[in-house]
């Protein structure tokens, strides 16, 4: 067994203002993070005893409620992210020039290998689908972030109240919420879309109707436990409404809450509008990387060999995907603190003779050469 | 005891709550649902007609009334007649794909749920090791796509292009249904494709899940505790910190399944599994009402019960769950 010599414990430094936004909720409902208050950082070693992490120094007050937004554009996760993001932005922003033409267009014989003439080839009834990759971009996002966008809105709206306000207003709005956390989303989008005149309004309707719920959880916790702050019982004696309270006192605490909802459900309404417009549900006419998927299944791509009709595609929706559940871990790095304590640690860490044991979560650092074996 | 009661309370709640959904979709359709629908279905014949006003309850009767009819029918099981199969009812239809769905997606979660708690609990334990470095990130591109195109793939460069698994339905079409090993074994080497997208798509989900809980879980005192014990390491990483780090990932099952269930509609489209998702999408595609919403009801039904289920297995884990 390793031998311990005596630990140490000491505090990381308290957590400064800016640290008070919660941590994001992964997007597949991943356990809600503790508290930052309590960080044990156990350090051991040191024939003295005690290594002394340096502790960052406190950040000027004023623009600190910002600050994870910097770190997080310094995230080398984050980066990869937005990169991916921003590329398929400007693909779909330039699609004209990108992929000049109609995609439409019936430009050659069907199902052709790519070639330079046709980039991705063609899909099974001669249209181009480099120009079709290219085009439906525009759709699938634009679907994609207007729908995470009110999602985003009425989550935070229901969670918002329904945390501040408690009591009765909580038990129904929490009530709703399960509801519709416990009946199933897509079998609830398909007979939704089937029912409901087909067309982009009606998915992103019925995508916002059936996914705001898990966004809603999320911040209803974070407003509950942001309520018990001092500062807000401040702004509550010296006499301030409840309106105030709630978009300068709590709000601009969640932020990143709020961002990283925004993200998930953006990544949700693309994935789950692929999934309604490749059975049939979306407006076939229209070009996106769900329909385009409808028609390479339609024209039956897998038995005539015609890979490429419906790997473009589908990469593009994943790669969004990644790229923004990225940009979502990446968040939720910078505003973990067992995580980022962890990156932290591993800095001080780097030249000196100490090294964390192999074992536990909490960091803990040992000598590597102890003085005796 | 309560709790159970409670959360019974709940879906019964949530049941009427998708049935009374139900009720009013059909109503949402501008104009006279029965016309509208037929309008776009093309030809049916007149008992086709009266089958379809008489599944969306659609009867001269006030709307309170039409209501209860409809409530007293889906508590019964009796969805009226399946268009596509007419006149079959749309109960019979829905079993024939209740078990298969069960069987693919019990399956899938099971492994996917033990597999990806596994990943999880020893990416936390070595942290920063190779499993911890390398298997989350390849998890979340994984995770990434969607499954529906994850199957495609699949389908594609192992089925038809290897040959190395079937290409679609549940068994081999010559045998018959029966307690016979061929049958059997025809089902598995069916179900192995499916089973390994719908795998493939949640590992990422529970090992990041479970390694995000044990980081926090490993940080107590009682870890270090039963650390400066001489407990062996095996001992603290599964009867300490996974057994406490289970407990979110148990109460994600519910939440779970519904994601589950979403991908499972559309690889059993794909791969031409005759559960309840090949049915709901060839139900849509054939525009057939009455078993659209005789399917959602159902896949509600089911999801509620496996939901119930973890409850309890839950208040056997948790104990303090018991006691509140």
């Amino acid at each position: 067994m390793e031998t311990h010599n005596k630990p140490a414990h000491f505090e990381q430094q308290t957590p400064s203002p800016e640290t008070v936004d919660g941590p994001v909720a992964g997007p597949e409902g991943a356990a809600e993070m503790p508290d930052r208050q309590d960080l044990p950082v156990e350090v051991e070693g040191t024939p003295a005893g005690q290594l002394l992490v340096a502790a960052p120094p406190l950040p000027v007050p004023g623009r600190q409620r910002m600050v994870w937004l910097r770190t997080l554009l310094k995230n080398p996760k984050a980066l990869t992210g937005i990169a991916i993001v921003g590329l398929f932005i400007l693909v779909a922003l330039f699609a004209p020039v990108i992929a000049p033409g109609d995609p439409t267009e019936f430009v050659d014989s069907p199902n052709l290998p790519p070639s330079a003439a046709h980039l991705f080839g063609t899909e099974g009834q001669g249209k181009d689908v480099f120009r079709q990759t290219v085009w439906g971009a525009q759709t699938s996002l634009f679907i994609g972030f207007v729908t995470g966008f009110i999602i985003t809105l009425v989550s935070t709206i229901i969670g918002m109240t329904a945390g501040y306000f408690r009591g009765r207003i909580d038990d129904i709005l929490t009530l709703l919420t399960n509801l519709f956390l416990v009946i199933p989303g897509l079998p609830l989008l398909i007979i939704l879309s089937a029912f409901l005149a087909p067309g982009t309004g009606t998915i992103i309707g019925a995508l916002a109707f059936t996914g705001w719920a898990f966004g809603a959880r999320v911040k209803r916790s974070q407003t509950l436990s942001l309520r018990e702050k001092d500062f807000v019982a401040a702004a509550l004696v010296s006499g301030e409404s409840s309106f105030k309270i709630i978009f300068t006192e709590i709000l601009p605490n969640m932020i990143s809450i709020i961002m990283g909802s925004f993200i998930s459900s953006t990544t949700y309404a693309i994935s789950a509008s692929t999934a309604l417009a490749f059975i049939g549900l979306g407006n076939v006419s229209e070009v996106t990387w769900g329909t385009n998927l409808y028609w390479s299944q339609n024209n039956g791509a897998i038995l005539q060999g015609a890979w490429w009709t419906f790997v473009p595609s589908g990469l593009c929706v994943a790669l969004v995907a990644f790229g923004l559940s990225f940009i979502n871990y990446a968040l939720d790095e910078v505003t973990n603190p067992r995580l980022r304590a962890e990156k932290d640690l591993n800095k001080v860490l780097k030249g000196t003779a100490f090294r964390k044991t192999r074992t536990r979560a909490t960091p803990v650092f040992r000598q590597s050469q102890p003085n005796s074996k | 005891m309560r709790y159970i009661l409670r959360r019974l309370g709940f879906y019964l709640l949530a049941f009427w709550a998708a049935i009374t959904l139900d009720f009013f979709l059909p109503r949402l359709l501008p104009g006279d649902p029965a016309a509208t629908i037929l309008g776009s279905g093309g030809q049916l014949d007149p008992s086709q007609v009266q089958a379809l006003r008489e599944a969306l309850g659609l009867t001269d009767q006030p709307l309170i009334l039409q209501y209860f009819t409809y409530l007293t029918h889906a508590i019964r099981g009796d969805f009226g007649i399946s268009f596509s199969n007419f006149p079959v009812p749309v109960i019979t239809v829905i079993l024939t794909g209740l078990w298969w769905t069960l069987l693919l997606g019990g399956s899938s979660v099971i492994i996917s749920f033990i597999i990806g708690n596994l990943i999880g609990i020893f990416g936390s334990w070595r942290r920063g090791g190779a499993v911890d470095s390398f298997v989350p990130p390849l998890l979340v591109l994984v995770g990434a796509f969607p499954p529906f195109f994850l199957g495609l793939c699949a389908i594609y460069l192992l089925a038809f292009q290897l040959h190395w698994f079937p290409t679609r339905h549940a068994y081999e079409d010559t045998l018959v249904p029966g307690f016979d090993p061929a049958f059997f074994g025809s089902v598995i080497t069916h179900m192995l494709l499916p089973v390994i997208v719908l795998v493939l798509s949640q590992l990422g989900g529970w090992a990041l899940g479970m390694r995000n809980t044990m980081v926090s879980v490993l940080a107590e005192d009682y870890i270090t505790m039963a650390e400066a014990k001489g407990l062996t390491q095996n001992r603290i990483m599964f009867r300490y910190a996974a057994r406490n780090a289970m407990l979110p990932s148990v109460t994600a099952f519910g939440i779970v399944l519904g994601f589950v269930l979403s991908g499972q509609l559309l690889i059993e489209q794909i791969f031409s599994y005759p559960g309840l998702g090949f049915l709901l999408i060839s139900a849509v595609q054939k525009l057939d009402y009455p078993l659209m919403q005789g399917l959602f009801l159902m896949i509600t039904f089911a999801v509620l019960v496996a939901n119930f289920i973890v409850d309890i297995v839950y208040t056997r884990l948790d104990p303090r769950v018991r006691a509140g």
